[in-house]
């Protein structure tokens, strides 16, 4: 248990997290290693590329069914796909009733008592878009993930989503020993996307542990729900994902504590890059109509 | 067992205002500076006690209070005896109120009345995380199939159905729909909201607003020939048979009861009370929010009274009779003539035992003041009362009618507090709750508990002063107080010394 890695992929919702998570887990799983995939989101979309199908069997529509979670086997809950990664989802209530946060508590519980992460070298946590609350935060509390690796891009909403993000383990980093792994960026093909990036992650006290350009092959694979890296292994995509996975790999556990940075020093940062034109105090909150009058 | 008994009102302010400093000693300052504001030694002449009050408790004090949901499922609405009261949400909160509060009512249980038994939705993991709405609709379901007699049911809320959004009013129009009209009631009454159980009064008081009267056909005839006289009991919960006590006097001076809110209540009497020509309101904390809008919306007037021991009973009784014309006025004074007798009687037998007795209260809604009136018909002493959930309204009520010059006022006392004032004050009794009760016990000092009876009652009425009187001197003469000393301790010495 001492060499098990817990890993989690946090960042903006839509920027690639579960795409990224599981390339890279591919990639890892290559290089030998024997990893667990933890999906935290009740659309349970975080195995499906290494599965080739979205998995049914939630752990938390299993022990509704079944009447409470003590009354599941670990058999029941975990689905092996590519590579023999295993690959379990927590699944949660349909949009607007309930509470997905109770249910990431419960199904995280269920999973450490039953001993799913015995013999697993990496367990990666796949959590949705934002901490919306403290049972989003579970997955970076104490005794769980260790390294989180924020997806990022150089659109403004997704590096305010970083700096929340970073927020969030600064808050646990004291009290449960979490660390900020690095930031990964997934090109979206903005001004000075690099740069930015590097500049963002300097601020918050990590590294651009990646850059990941931007490739159609990953929508390819995407509609066969595959990895790129099974999908197709000898292309240039693929190699990227390698080499993001040796760079997590060579991090072997280390990381920060972030600094996260103000709303303010954020603009500044952009328009430090002009990616933002600084706007005259006087000119906020008037329309267009206003402006030209 | 009273101390100084020849103090000047003077001396007594003076001690009384070195205890609280004493008190707040014990705290870290912040907290001394909050919990200053709620301690007070009563001026006579002030319009209110000079207390602040409905003011949230101090994390890490032993409060007193209750939730939101105690107050509308164990006050307001727990009584209504023909509808069934789910607690919904996780077992705990109806299975340890389950009837704990003792609203006597008549009727066949299980059957076509449901006070005593509990119903909950017992929330399990599953229901937190995919909603508890489907199941609430079950059961409903069950509910019509097992008990076909109920008149309605209310949905009372425990905390976790308003943290993970459970929508309990579209289940309930929906069933209401499906079992062709019948009321269903859903509670806000989550416990985590406001600062004490006043909150969840005022809460099941706008259900009744929003769920019975808002659904009334206005044009629908009454159910009953209205007659010049009808009034309705607002606010007594019928512990221990109060409100029957208290009906049968404004009966007999010539007035219709059509309906009581909610002691031994039924459905049928909520939706006849906007027909009443007047509002009886004894816990004015309480159920004050739905009279003043039936006063608003159907024209009713209402009028506060106080049926704790004659000398109130009357005063109350010729109050009630001042809405009415003079054969109501007449019946009044026959009814209190006619019980007279009855009153003497008591007080000759109990006034000698309990003569300049003194007293400390500590209750809820309106009894740490409208009982004082009872004590002193029999002689005796309030040395000093406090409210759980008052607001400044209860405060000011209590100044100006009820608290001597020199009172000893306590909001929200903390258990630490009330142990102090009782060791220093070292009153002759003390009227509380069952939290309170072993710890003054242990401490020698007789007890009752104020909102039960201590199992005891009716104290409302005529017939409930006398079961006052014979309660209060068996718990202060008892032998057993004679036994309480340790035969090695110097008597001469004796104080009381809180169990710490």
């Amino acid at each position: 248990m001492s060499s098990l890695r817990q890993i989690a992929f946090y960042g903006k919702g839509g920027i690639g997290k579960s795409t990224t998570s599981q390339n890279t887990l591919a990639a890892l799983a290559e290089m030998g290693q024997k990893i667990l995939i933890v999906g935290c989101d009740p659309k349970a979309d975080s195995t499906r590329l290494i599965l080739h199908a979205k998995a049914q069997d939630t752990i938390l529509s299993l022990a509704a069914a079944a009447g409470s979670v003590e009354d599941l086997e670990l058999e029941d809950v975990m689905k092996v796909g590519f590579r023999d990664i295993r690959c379990v989802e927590s699944g949660g209530p349909e949009p607007g009733v309930g509470c997905a946060g109770r249910g990431v508590i419960t199904s995280i519980n269920f999973l450490e008592e039953n001993g799913a992460y015995d013999d697993a070298d990496y367990v990666s946590y796949d959590v949705l878009g934002d901490v919306v609350c403290g049972g989003f935060a579970m997955p970076i509390r104490e005794n769980k993930a260790q390294e989180i690796y924020i997806v990022m891009s150089g659109e403004m909403m997704a590096m305010y989503a970083a700096n929340n993000i970073s927020k969030g383990i600064l808050k646990y980093a004291n009290s449960g020993g979490v660390r900020l792994g690095g930031l990964v960026c997934n090109e979206r093909q903005t001004d000075k996307e690099l740069e930015l990036a590097e500049s963002l992650a300097a601020k918050l006290g990590t590294k651009l542990i990646y850059f990941v350009p931007r490739d159609n092959i990953v929508q390819h694979a995407e509609l066969r729900r595959m990895t790129v890296v099974e999908y197709a292994p000898d292309s240039a995509q693929a190699q990227h994902y390698r080499n993001l996975a040796t760079k997590v790999h060579g991090n072997a556990g280390n990381g920060t504590i972030p600094t996260p940075i103000t709303m303010d020093e954020l603009e500044d940062l952009l328009m430090e890059h002009g990616i933002m034109k600084a706007v005259d105090e006087g000119q906020v909150g008037k329309t267009a109509a206003e402006l030209s009058a | 067992m009273s101390v100084a008994n020849n103090e000047s009102v003077a001396d007594i302010k003076a001690r009384n205002k070195e205890l609280i400093q004493e008190v707040l000693k014990v705290y870290p300052e912040k907290t001394a500076k909050r919990r200053a504001k709620h301690l007070n030694v009563h001026e006579s002449g002030k319009s209110d006690c000079g207390v602040k009050s409905n003011i949230k408790s101090i994390p890490g004090v032993m409060t007193i209070r209750g939730c939101a949901y105690a107050g509308s499922k164990g006050v307001v609405w727990g009584p209504i005896k023909d509808m069934i009261h789910i607690s919904h949400g996780p077992v705990g909160c109806g299975q340890y109120s389950w009837a704990s509060r003792r609203n006597y009512y008549i009727g066949t249980t299980g059957i076509d009345t449901f006070v005593t038994m509990q119903f909950t939705s017992d929330f399990q993991e599953k229901d937190i995380v995919f909603g508890g709405d489907k199941k609430l609709a079950k059961i409903m379901d069950e509910i019509e199939d097992l008990f076909p007699l109920n008149n309605g049911i209310t949905v009372q809320s425990e905390c976790p159905i308003g943290l993970i959004g459970d929508d309990i009013e579209a289940v309930s129009k929906a069933k209401s729909k499906e079992f062709n009209g019948k009321t269903i009631v859903p509670v806000r009454c989550e416990g985590f909201r406001g600062v004490s159980q006043s909150l969840g009064h005022h809460i099941a008081n706008d259900a009744v607003r929003d769920y019975v009267f808002d659904k009334l056909d206005p044009n629908k005839a009454p159910l009953f020939e209205p007659s010049p006289y009808d009034v309705a009991i607002i606010g007594d919960y019928n512990i221990g048979g109060d409100a029957w006590s208290s009906r049968i006097l404004l009966e007999e001076m010539g007035l219709r009861v059509i309906a009581q809110w909610s002691g031994d209540g039924s459905l049928a009497e909520l939706e006849n009370t906007p027909k009443a020509k007047l509002n009886v309101l004894h816990c004015y904390r309480s159920m004050n929010y739905i009279s003043r809008h039936m006063e608003e919306k159907f024209g009713i007037p209402w009028c506060e009274y106080n049926f704790f021991g004659p000398s109130k009973i009357a005063e109350s009784l010729r109050k009630i009779a001042s809405f009415f014309d003079d054969k109501i006025k007449e019946g009044a004074e026959r009814v209190i003539a006619k019980y007279q007798p009855l009153m003497d009687a008591v007080i000759a037998k109990y006034r000698p035992r309990l003569e300049g007795k003194k007293v400390m209260l500590y209750v809820g809604g309106l009894r740490p003041r409208h009982v004082i009136g009872a004590y002193e018909d029999l002689g005796m002493e309030v040395v000093g009362t406090g409210y759980e959930f008052a607001h400044n309204d209860d405060y000011q009520r209590t100044a100006q009618h009820y608290v001597k010059d020199g009172t000893l006022i306590y909001d929200d006392v903390t258990g630490y507090e009330f142990e102090k004032f009782v060791e220093k004050v070292q009153p002759d009794l003390v009227g509380s709750g069952i939290k309170e009760k072993y710890v003054f016990q242990k401490m020698g000092v007789p007890f009752r508990q104020m909102h039960s009876w201590d199992y005891s009652g009716p104290y409302h009425g005529y017939d409930g002063f006398a079961i006052f009187a014979r309660d209060m001197d068996m718990a202060i003469n008892a032998p057993v107080w004679k036994m309480a000393k340790a035969p090695w301790k110097d008597d001469s010495q004796s104080k009381l010394l809180a169990a710490e």
